[in-house]
């Protein structure tokens, strides 16, 4: 793996009004180039995490350090221009009143001059498969369709790093599956460091790392095959185990022989259709 | 259709008027504002009628459009008409049915001030019909610009006023959605005592309030998050051009300003 991008050290927090901590001792490295997953139940912290990295919310103990800056009231600003933010609901996010003001944005509060801003902006629309839409307003656009404007505004800004906080789990599976093939693009072609949170497991199966928070903890760490290693005891944390997973661990249960836990439904289809050639 | 009512009803065509700045279309609003005060006989207001007449020409705007936008508030100006016809009791009198007389000067002043509030509606109008509402609200922006030293939030302002058009329609579709899971819980909106149907409001305005306030706490997390800290340092991605035919715009009026005065009684 390439050198860590964040690192978080020993980092706890708790809201005001809560009784227990919303982070306990939480200590993790993202690398660059990397699409690492964060699943975990509801409240187990994820948001709190994503808001940590972005100076939304300030730690109480720890210390969090983004590409060589260490997070401080001083630093937030240089630390937002390196991570873009995607967030749950695809309209509250829409500032603009079209998909090119919306994707300016961004660039307007960073003071980016006219000449290089709409060439920013139709490049990062481009990218995000919108560069038809221009003039389009939010309220003619799908779900999917504004997930992915909130993420060329995002891209706009040359971020290193893009955190998805729950970005699709208010859409359509095919707004979810648009908004999951640009997010496989963008670590791909233009190599973004992606931190995906979600508690869908299909989603965080094409992922290259995954780790599992429970109650303000990080319960577990590891490639997607380990952490569906875990089967039942994923159940137990509150997350739902693809339908993939399950049915290649009910095939394996019958004394059929799976190589491994297949992730996605093509894998296991795959598989099944060649399998009586192997046999 | 509701949405169309409330921000204004931009028609989009290729005209001399939808081309020029914003900034020029508010300052002739304003100035003319002003100015159709100094009519006050039938060759000012002819000249005043002509302008406009000329304006709409320009707009390239079909007569239903503008006549359709007028519809609304023409009851206001036959009010206005009737108004003074009935409370004016001045000059000759030329109509005379024993328990109504009707004055010169009462028909003068009605068709006077009548005319003068069409016109005004006429010209605002022609000012929506031919400029998007952001465009609008950016030139407002910058011609307020000048305020921001005696510490009036104007780019504040906009920006709500821009967040405020980009929500109208996504509240619009969300109330239609509230109305339609309320009928189907047996809530009536259309029919019964007007008391029941009132009463009917307040579970369609609770959820919305209530989503409102969500949508503006996410809304403004997501705005920090995209490096928003104010107006300070911050550039804008519209710009406006002021070119000839803005200056040449303001001239014309001006130049009718001249003949008000010297044709004024
Ligand atoms: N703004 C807030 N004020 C107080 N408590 C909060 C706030 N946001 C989240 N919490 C609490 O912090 C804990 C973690 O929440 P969150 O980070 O949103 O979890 P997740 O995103 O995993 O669902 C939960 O117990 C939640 O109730
Ligand atoms: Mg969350």
């Amino acid at each position: 793996m390439n050198s860590p991008l964040v690192v978080l050290n020993d980092v706890s927090f708790q809201y005001e009004s809560q009784e227990t901590p919303a982070l306990n001792h939480i200590s993790m490295e993202v690398y660059e180039g990397e699409w690492l997953a964060i699943v975990g139940h509801n409240g187990s912290g994820k948001s709190t995490l994503a808001r940590l990295l972005n100076g939304l919310q300030f730690p109480k103990e720890g210390t969090i350090n983004v590409a060589g800056i260490t997070l401080s009231e001083d630093s937030i600003w240089e630390i937002r221009k390196q991570i873009g933010m995607v967030f749950q609901n695809p309209d509250n996010q829409f500032v603009g009143t079209t998909v090119q003001d919306d994707v300016a944005f961004g660039l307007e509060n960073n003071g980016v001059s006219v000449e290089i801003m709409s060439d920013r902006v139709v490049d990062a629309l481009k990218k995000v498969n919108m560069d038809s839409f221009l003039d389009q307003e939010p309220h003619h656009l799908s779900g999917g369709q504004k997930q992915r404007v909130a993420i060329a505004g995002v891209l706009a800004l040359r971020p290193s790093i893009i955190i998805l906080d729950e970005a699709t789990s208010m859409l359509d599976p095919r707004g979810r599956g648009e908004v999951i093939e640009t997010i496989m693009n963008l670590q791909k072609e233009e190599k973004i460091t992606v931190i995906s949170i979600t508690h869908d497991l299909e989603e965080a199966s094409k992922a290259n790392r995954i780790i599992v928070m429970n109650q303000g903890e990080i319960y577990r760490e590891g490639t997607p095959e380990e952490i569906f290693e875990m089967d039942e005891e994923l159940v137990k944390l509150g997350l739902d185990i693809p339908f993939s997973v399950k049915i290649s661990k009910k095939l394996r249960e019958k004394g059929i022989s799976l190589d491994r836990h297949y992730l996605t439904e093509e894998e296991l289809v795959a598989e099944l259709w060649t399998s009586h050639s192997k046999m | 259709m509701m949405e169309k009512m409330i921000i204004g009803r931009y028609v989009p065509a290729d005209s001399i008027l939808h081309r020029m700045d914003p900034r020029s279309k508010l300052i002739i609003v304003f100035l003319f504002v002003c100015v159709i005060f100094l009519a006050n006989n039938i060759w000012t207001y002819g000249i005043l009628v002509l302008y406009t007449f000329l304006m709409a020409s320009f707009s390239k705007i079909q007569a239903r459009f503008l006549i359709g936008g007028l519809k609304p508030v023409l009851w206001l100006v036959l009010f206005t008409f009737f108004l003074h016809l009935f409370l004016t009791k001045e000059g000759a009198i030329i109509l005379d049915l024993g328990w109504f007389k009707v004055y010169e000067e009462g028909l003068r002043q009605g068709i006077f001030i009548s005319l003068r509030f069409f016109l005004l509606i006429l010209i605002t109008s022609l000012l929506t019909l031919t400029t998007t509402p952001i465009e609008i609200t950016d030139g407002l922006e910058r011609l307020l610009g000048p305020l921001k030293k005696v510490k009036f939030p104007v780019h504040e302002l906009a920006l709500m006023m821009s967040i405020a058009l980009r929500f109208i329609p996504t509240l619009m579709q969300e109330t239609d959605k509230i109305i339609k899971a309320q009928t189907a819980r047996g809530v009536e909106y259309t029919s019964g005592p007007i008391k029941d149907r009132l009463k009917a409001v307040v579970p369609l305005l609770i959820p919305l309030f209530i989503s409102s306030f969500k949508r503006a706490e996410e809304l403004a997390v997501a705005m920090e998050a995209r490096g928003y800290k104010g107006g300070e340092g911050r550039t804008k991605y519209r710009q406006l051009s002021w070119a000839v035919a803005d200056t040449l715009m303001i001239v014309g009026l001006l130049f009718v300003t001249i003949l008000l005065l010297v044709f004024r009684g």
